[in-house]
């Protein structure tokens, strides 16, 4: 008897995707898609049950279905569409403990994988440089999808507790990215000029939205040989990249501010509804955050495909060129170089010695 | 109990009493300098002779190269690269942050200067610092601003012959301020936590930490080469669960760069700072107070103490921490009383 696999968010491209990978493995008998309102995206031919996560009526889905393995997606920070602030905050948490409280009535579920972020370790001059599974945050994330993520992984953990023959997997995820991927951190670097904050020059990290579906695509299943897929565990490609790198490789200019300027201009943004440049946002561009990713390579046994560089090399050819490409200023830099001595004569000053 | 080494006082053994009885009266020390002076006189000249070999091979290759034309277009040709990379963005930064082309052809050029003609760092026993591997340098802190860490790790980077960088552990001030935060994580600094210090350690770099933090850099100039309280040993417990040798670094000259006569406790608390230094010149004379004294400074690393001879265990075990803590803390006081004696005057 194959598995039944019941994947939520799916009307986000990231969740269409996994349910159109998911369909293709051998073991996975079928699929159910659900969501409260019907993707735009093609399902791949899963069976798509348009269900609001935040009502009890999704117990009744998941006895229905007699789903074995839940992939929670519906952790997100971009409402969908014209979605307001709270109705993604009710999606993120309330729609967790009913999706949870669920899974817990139901004795058909093994497996449960949740969508979570490296929000959940906020970012503080006061944390570590590097975060592992196990560091405790030094400030916890007051308000927005960082405290969704706290509060859901909390939740996770009490039911963890409450089942535990329930194999549980909580992916802990860098800023996604990838051609299609519908992330704040994506809308912030399509912006044309990017407003920093002075002074500052956080480390980032991301991971490309194909090894977020190849990771889940592992988690919801039974661990390999040696391996052991549940438990808590970082994801990020590997590397950092800082956002004056960033800025640079995307060709787009930097417009530094001081904080207290990003601050306001942040909270004016969100007023006008502009994007959603939140605090929790601001701060990641300030303090910056990294996390290891030991756990997901040794016990998790996953290698992502893309490094942090790659994934952003390849966000960066899905964006329109920026207003300084760096093909661009490399050529201007050769012309200098190609110029006779006189020309250059200033410029190792600042390098060389 | 049985681990507790005793600390070594007689490291030249010729002069063993003689340093004793001096490091007791250590406290009066500018009585005390005329009398041992001749006796230690050898020390510095070898020392200088040893020291004057990596130096001038820093400092002299650049000097020839401009005088063939192709040394010269090929200096601009790498600054060019150099700004190709940059303005690209085509550059490597490690987790932390550490950005090791910015510093070396930048952030340390900016030192260098600092470094050579301002503060004439002499720089001894830097073969104690191994070629490899993770080891942790401890040093006394001092100065008010904390230029002996950035001093240190010029000193490292320049003589050793490896070429060793410097990972120096930070307070968590730094990270709060901006551009400094931003310059000190480009130049591989880290915030001063027990899980960053082991990472480093663990990934082989040589991590630099000065254990008397701000009770160090912010003690009044009276109390000048007293060495404080190490905090709690932490950085011990550290180095022995990586199995990495401490390596005592003792520095002198940095107490008399800002010499802090009084402390301004309400600015500070204003400021959120740990203290807010009057020196003879500083608030009074405005930014040209902020000035540093052109002192003359020694660095001394010490002989390195091995830490993997100790089960995995004694990491968590109290005692042998206090025990080694004070080995390294009477270590580095004991050399500071030396080279204090050698000394010839604070600016020559």
């Amino acid at each position: 008897m194959g598995k039944v696999v019941l994947v939520t968010g799916v009307a986000r491209q990231l969740g269409g995707r996994f349910v159109r990978r998911i369909q293709r493995e051998p073991e996975v008998e079928r699929v159910v898609a659900v969501d409260a309102v019907p993707p735009e995206h093609h399902l791949g031919g899963a069976d798509f049950i348009q269900a609001d996560i935040r009502q009890p009526g999704i117990a009744r889905v998941l006895a229905e279905t007699g789903a074995d393995t839940i992939v929670h997606l519906d952790v997100t920070g971009t409402p969908l569409g014209s979605g307001s602030r709270t109705s993604l905050k009710e999606t993120n948490v309330i729609g967790t403990m009913q999706l949870l409280g669920a899974c817990q009535k139901s004795p058909s579920v093994q497996r449960l994988v949740v969508k979570s972020s490296t929000n959940v370790y906020g970012s503080a001059p006061r944390d570590p440089a590097v975060f592992t599974e196990t560091t405790p945050p030094k400030s916890l994330p007051s308000g927005g999808f960082a405290k969704d993520t706290v509060e859901v992984e909390g939740y996770v953990r009490g039911f963890a507790r409450r089942r535990p023959d329930v194999a549980v997997c909580v992916l802990r995820f860098a800023n996604i990215l990838g051609p299609t991927a519908e992330t704040p951190l994506a809308s912030y670097f399509a912006l044309p000029v990017l407003p920093t904050v002075f002074g500052y020059d956080p480390r980032l990290q991301f991971v490309h939205e194909d090894d977020v579906i190849e990771v889940l695509r592992i988690g919801s299943h039974e661990p390999r040989r040696g391996t052991l897929n549940s438990g808590t565990f970082n994801i990020a490609g590997d590397g950092v990249l800082l956002l004056s790198q960033c800025s640079r490789r995307l060709g787009r200019p930097t417009v530094p501010l001081l904080l207290p300027a990003v601050t306001w201009a942040g909270s004016l943004v969100r007023t006008l509804g502009m994007t959603d440049f939140s605090p929790e946002q601001i701060r990641l561009l300030t303090h910056g955050r990294v996390v290891a990713t030991g756990q997901m390579r040794e016990t998790l046994g996953f290698q992502p495909k893309y490094t942090t560089a790659e994934t952003f090399a390849d966000f960066a050819r899905s964006q329109g060129p920026g207003l300084l490409p760096p093909q661009a200023l490399a050529g201007a830099v050769d012309r200098i170089a190609d110029l006779p001595l006189a020309g250059g004569g200033h410029l190792p000053t600042q390098s060389a010695n | 109990m049985a681990d507790a080494k005793v600390i070594p006082f007689d490291d030249d053994r010729s002069r063993g009493s003689a340093v004793q009885r001096r490091r007791s009266a250590g406290n009066r020390r500018p009585g005390a300098e005329s009398v041992p002076v001749r006796e230690v006189q050898p020390l510095p000249t070898r020392a200088a002779a040893q020291d004057d070999v990596p130096v001038t091979s820093e400092e002299q290759p650049p000097e020839p190269s401009g005088d063939g034309e192709g040394g010269l277009e090929r200096r601009i040709a790498s600054g060019l690269a150099f700004l190709r990379r940059r303005l690209t963005g085509d550059y490597e930064v490690d987790d932390f942050g550490y950005d090791e082309e910015l510093t070396d052809q930048v952030l340390m050029s900016l030192l260098r200067p600092l470094y050579d003609t301002y503060f004439r760092v002499e720089v001894k026993g830097v073969e104690n610092i191994p070629a490899e591997g993770g080891a942790l340098i401890v040093a006394n802190h001092s100065g008010t601003l904390p230029m002996d860490g950035l001093m240190m790790q010029v000193a490292v980077h320049d003589n050793h012959p490896a070429g060793r960088h410097l990972r120096l552990l930070a307070a968590d001030l730094v990270f709060m301020l901006p551009v400094v935060n931003e310059l000190a994580r480009k130049l591989g600094h880290t915030l001063a936590c027990a899980e960053d210090a082991s990472r480093l350690l663990q990934q082989g770099e040589l991590v630099g930490v000065m254990p008397e933090g701000f009770k160090g850099l912010g003690k009044p100039f009276a109390d000048r080469y007293k060495l404080q309280r190490f905090g709690r040993g932490g950085f011990v417990s550290t180095a022995l669960r990586a199995g990495t040798p401490i390596i005592p670094c003792s520095i002198v000259g940095a107490e008399e760069i800002y010499p802090m006569i009084g402390n301004a406790k309400t600015v500070a608390r204003l400021l959120g700072f740990p203290y807010f230094p009057i020196t003879p010149t500083f608030p009074w004379l405005g930014p040209l107070g902020a000035i540093p004294l052109p002192t003359k400074w020694t660095i001394q690393f010490g002989e390195p103490i091995p830490t993997d001879g100790y089960p995995p265990e004694a990491a968590e075990d109290p005692m042998l921490m206090f025990n080694l803590t004070d080995q390294v803390r009477e270590q580095i006081q004991h050399t500071l009383y030396k080279l204090l004696v050698q000394r010839r005057s604070v600016f020559f």
